[in-house]
């Protein structure tokens, strides 16, 4: 146990030290300075030729928004086209799996497509290797690059000069795939593949167990899935069990590099902030609260669980190695609960262990973890969150001592703030008014059979799925029998506006504030770059964030620990 | 929209070539250098195929070590963990019925020693591995069983348990099937 603690500490501090080394990197990629993969260059041409656009046209927000808008619209048909018709397809298809109906495919084209990874379905059973390769992880790649190019063209736009140019959106996705998504997406297939993860494309093998049963043994190409899944904070495995699947992970090593990849660029983003900006302290600040808050997440997930599930103690058994149902020994009780902060806070979502099975208050860390979704939060759309909250800590600062709110040497005006304040309110309106209604509907047909876990529990279950699709994390209390028509179209609405609203929103803000006369600090102002303003920033995101879950989770993890406990 | 039609069909096609086409036949290819071939390293008994290193199966013979509870019966083409919530008086329920059925399997173990992972099921149902605790506690009715002394056991047992990675990461684990394999082997 101390050992690990020893482990985890060296390699949280060796990912932090990669993350500012890869933020360098991808503020040199989209300054266009040179880089050690300028060989790509020709390449890059070629494609932009083949795409028909001219990567240095400038787009105002608005445009960006609209070509980003109708990506995202082409990549949803095809991939709602191609799982309604996945039987089929001639290639890669390894076990006569059938089409997918159309309420499920269209959530899991939609899940996809923000990033969510939500999946209703079960990748050994539930789609062909094509599917696999051609529609989810070809949008892994698209989404991962969708939310980098909008958290640059947001960076971009809080730049002291003053245009309406936030930057070309088809450059920025193909740089976000050739220079920063395939690369890293490389060395951690390779390495994975090392550790043992396959990559094949034969069907599945037919064992006899040594006690004599016969084992159908699932495999496939799940090496090329693990790195994009992570490094793009989409978190839709290979399969059912997600990274707690001993192919998709395992040993201690895969571990390692998986929660690399899932840690790497959104720390790496805040870096690129700093850098690309010029604005240093800004960044150590921003990097200060979301690493606070992180642990502030994570401690108590790791010590609840290692304390053990109280219901278990009471049966007289040794729980010395911490809470176990739905965990794996590889990993162990620690490992499996680190995982599970940092795949909160960053809306992967993956699973090491199953999150339905984890003691009831570490449901309530998880919600507040993804609900906030800025603790690194996902590569890009991170940053994207985190700037909403410094939006309103600034207008909030300002009013309190009468000063006038200005972020960075741009005023932040009305539009701004009515934006901010609106994606802010709107976004804990949707879960929550999704969860009541599912409520309603559960408590008027006790018999539809949702739940596999009764009362509090079961609560948290609907809520958890909500607050994970508003978020974009994707992960859930598996316990859910969510291929449902009610789960699949009501999380799919929740996703797409979960998913779109905090994109399009800070974007028009850093158009409109990129079209504002910079204005030299004075003494006039709360600057951003102090810690007094850190202070204020870290409560207003507690306090306007924390809040509207905490009602919610008093009915759910916190009924359910108190009676667990004390009653 | 219009405008942007056009870039964003043409786009998606490349998109597709590069990620879902050119990219996994080249980790398939680079696999095929690696240990296992991209196909998941196995073990085998006299050149038969018995099972593979990195996934569990379903052992509860008495002669076995056991392995632990599976919510999928150590299905490898359906994983799932049981995910029964903490508080759940039906999941109480079947780890009651557990812990009964090991004592009745294993008499003279005390409750109170019966490490958690021998009655609760892993996250994907497919865990390969138990603590050393978990296979120690199985030492004395295999000994009874098969007749053989329980510290060759208990030796078998140190043999086969893999330390942590760099000695810091992860806890000390046995791999079931390859100590069983191991097991049959004993004479």
């Amino acid at each position: 146990m101390r050992f690990d603690l020893i482990g985890l500490t060296l390699f949280f501090t060796a990912s932090m030290g990669l993350a500012i080394l890869t933020g360098r990197y991808i503020g040199r990629v989209f300054r266009g300075n040179s880089t050690w993969l300028d060989w790509l260059g020709p390449l890059e041409r070629q494609l932009y030729r083949l795409i028909g656009v001219d990567p240095n046209e400038p787009m105002t927000w608005q445009q960006y928004a609209l070509a980003l808008g109708t990506l995202n619209g082409v990549w949803l048909v095809y991939a709602f086209g191609m799982l309604l018709v996945q039987s089929v397809i001639p290639v890669w298809n390894q076990q006569q799996i059938p089409d997918m109906d159309w309420m499920l495919a269209l959530n899991t084209a939609i899940s996809f497509l923000t990033s969510t990874n939500l999946q209703h379905y079960s990748g050994e059973s539930g789609v062909t290797y094509f599917s696999q390769m051609g529609v989810l992880m070809f949008l892994q790649f698209a989404s991962a690059a969708t939310s980098l190019s909008v958290g640059v063209a947001v960076v971009r736009s809080l730049q002291p000069h003053t245009s309406r140019n936030v930057g070309n959106l088809y450059q920025d996705l193909v740089l976000s795939i050739t220079r920063v998504f395939m690369p890293l997406s490389l060395i951690g297939a390779i390495a994975l593949v090392l550790t043992g993860v396959p990559m094949t494309f034969s069907s599945y093998s037919v064992i006899e167990t040594m006690e004599g049963v016969s084992q159908t043994i699932a495999s496939g190409p799940v090496a090329a899935m693990l790195p994009i899944k992570h490094l793009g904070s989409n978190g839709g495995g290979f399969f059912g069990a997600n990274t707690a699947h001993p192919l998709e992970n395992p040993n201690a090593f895969s571990y390692l590099i998986n929660l690399l990849n899932v840690l790497l660029l959104p720390m790496a983003f805040i870096c690129f902030v700093g850098d690309f900006l010029n604005r240093r302290k800004l960044a150590v600040i921003l990097f200060t609260i979301m690493t606070g808050y992180f642990l502030a997440l994570t401690i108590p997930i790791v010590t609840e669980e290692l304390r053990g599930n109280p219901a278990i103690q009471s049966l007289g058994i040794s729980q010395a190695s911490g809470s176990l149902e739905g965990k794996e020994m590889r990993f162990g009780t620690l490992a499996s609960a680190v995982w599970c902060g940092v795949n909160v806070v960053i809306p992967a979502g993956t699973l090491t262990g199953m999150h339905d099975s984890f003691t009831p208050l570490s449901g309530l860390f998880m919600l507040l973890g993804m609900q906030l979704d800025a603790f690194y939060g996902g590569v890009g759309s991170g940053f994207l969150y985190m700037f909403l909250y410094l939006i309103i800590a600034m207008f909030i600062g300002s009013l309190m001592i009468g000063r006038t709110p200005e972020l960075l040497g741009k005023k932040v005006g009305i539009p701004e703030m009515q934006i901010a304040s609106v994606i802010l309110v709107a976004l804990p309106l949707l879960y929550l008014g999704a969860t009541g209604l599912a409520v309603a509907i559960h408590n008027g047909h006790p018999d539809v059979g949702w739940l596999s876990n009764p009362g509090y529990h079961g609560f948290t279950t609907m809520l958890y799925e909500f607050v994970s699709s508003a978020a974009g994390n994707g992960s859930g209390f598996e316990g859910l029998g969510d291929n449902t028509p009610f789960w699949n179209l009501s999380t799919a609405v929740v996703m797409l506006l979960g998913r779109f609203i905090p994109l399009i929103g800070p974007l028009a803000i850093g158009g409109l504030l990129l079209q504002k006369q910079y204005v030299p600090p004075t003494v006039g102002v709360l600057p951003a770059e102090s810690w007094t303003f850190g202070l204020l920033l870290a409560a207003v995101i507690i306090i306007s964030g924390a809040l509207s879950i905490f009602p919610a989770a008093t009915l759910g993890p916190i009924a359910e620990y108190l009676t667990q406990y004390h009653f | 929209m219009s405008k942007h039609l056009s870039p964003a069909i043409r786009l998606s096609l490349v998109l597709l070539v590069l990620v879902s086409v050119i990219y996994p036949l080249v980790i398939a290819g680079v696999a095929k250098l690696a240990p296992g071939g991209g196909d998941g390293e196995t073990v085998s008994i006299n050149g038969k195929v018995v099972g593979y290193a990195n996934l569990g199966q379903s052992f509860t013979e008495d002669r076995y070590f056991n392995s632990r509870p599976s919510a999928v019966d150590y299905n490898a083409a359906g994983s799932a963990g049981s995910n029964k919530g903490p508080s759940n008086p039906d999941y109480l329920k079947t780890v009651q019925a557990r812990i009964d059925t090991f004592l009745v399997h294993n008499p003279g173990v005390r409750r109170a020693d019966i490490p958690a992972e021998l009655v609760t099921a892993s996250g994907s149902g497919l865990d390969p591995h138990l603590s050393p605790a978990a296979a120690a506690i199985q030492v004395a009715r295999i000994a009874r069983v098969r007749k053989l002394p329980a510290n060759r056991l208990t030796q078998l047992i140190g043999e086969h348990t893999e330390k942590p990675l760099l000695g810091l990461f992860g806890p000390e684990t046995v791999n079931v099937l390859k100590l069983n394999v191991a097991l049959d082997q004993l004479r």
